[in-house]
């Protein structure tokens, strides 16, 4: 299934690990920031109904 | 039915959350499409080897790091004229996709620049200026980070946006301006002599789709979250005038 790299294999396995554990940083940091954010203003809309 | 109708944060953020799940399905599918049949069912480069299959992060990559500048610069503009909240928070949203995109177009550029052209790095015209819109990037960021008023942190990056925007232009056409350095022509034309061959151009147009909806995915996510930042920062303020 893996293509053939010959010699440049380290050099395109690396270039498509660091990518890719880029965007996925990006991917769940915005989904972690978006959750937390919600759940603060959530609670804060409570907070401001409750009196 | 007007686009200032989603300068109303309560509208933009029902049109994201209806949008958001088909944008999400479709950039899934486009990215893993296009990796997939780039890494896996292209044949080597005659003269690259099989470092030709960076291209597929690099090309989108690049691209999108300035297209997400020149996105930036329009939502700042909108700011700067008619004072649109949502248009300066999508600004600020769209910086962090935009770094990202910028460093894997940095980091894959050196580890293919290094078996190509023997060195991880040379002050060549495109790589400076890309290096130099990376630390707008970072200035941008940085700004909206250090000023407490909302208002003025926008004025203030909307107009270092303005400026980092000749750096933005620069990086695009860097290569046509100066012909010394060694990044190559664009490999993307509308004159099909220039472009790539076919067996790379489709999956490579397949995967700049993908980077093109994971950018739009993100922007309006993270425009989202920057909205009720807002919204609890308000509500938190009145809770201390109380």
């Amino acid at each position: 299934m893996m293509p053939e790299l010959g010699k440049y294999a380290g050099t395109v396995l690396s270039a498509y690990a660091i990518s890719l554990v880029l965007l996925a940083a990006i991917v769940l940091l915005t989904l972690w920031q978006g959750r937390r954010m919600k759940r603060r203003l959530d609670a804060a809309e409570r907070r401001r109904k409750n009196g | 039915m007007s686009l200032w109708e989603y300068a109303n944060p309560k509208k933009f953020m029902a049109t994201a959350d209806a949008v958001l799940p088909w944008l999400t399905g479709l950039t899934a599918i486009c990215l893993t499409v296009g990796l997939i049949w780039g890494f896996f069912f292209t044949p080597d480069d005659f003269r690259q080897g099989s470092t030709v299959k960076i291209i597929y992060l690099h090309v989108p990559a690049a691209m999108m790091a300035i297209n997400a500048w020149v996105m930036m610069l329009v939502a700042s503009l909108i700011w700067l004229i008619r004072r649109h909240h949502v248009s300066a928070l999508a600004a600020k949203a769209a910086a962090p996709v935009g770094i990202t995109f910028t460093l894997i177009a940095l980091v894959t550029g050196a580890i293919w620049g290094q078996p190509m052209w023997g060195t991880w790095w040379e002050w060549d015209p495109r790589l400076t200026s890309f290096l130099i819109l990376f630390l707008f990037y970072l200035g941008y960021i940085a700004l909206w980070q250090a000023i407490e008023s909302p208002d003025t942190a926008a004025d203030l990056t909307a107009v270092l946006c303005l400026v980092g925007s000749v750096f933005a232009v620069l990086s695009r056409y860097a290569v046509n301006f100066w012909n010394q350095g060694l990044h190559q022509g664009a490999s993307l034309s509308l004159d099909k002599e220039e472009n790539v061959a076919d067996v790379f151009f489709i999956p490579l147009l397949v995967a700049i789709a993908g980077f093109i909806l994971l950018f739009l995915v993100l922007v309006l996510a993270r425009t989202k979250t920057e909205i009720r930042a807002r919204r609890l920062k308000a509500i938190e303020l009145r809770e201390r005038l109380a």
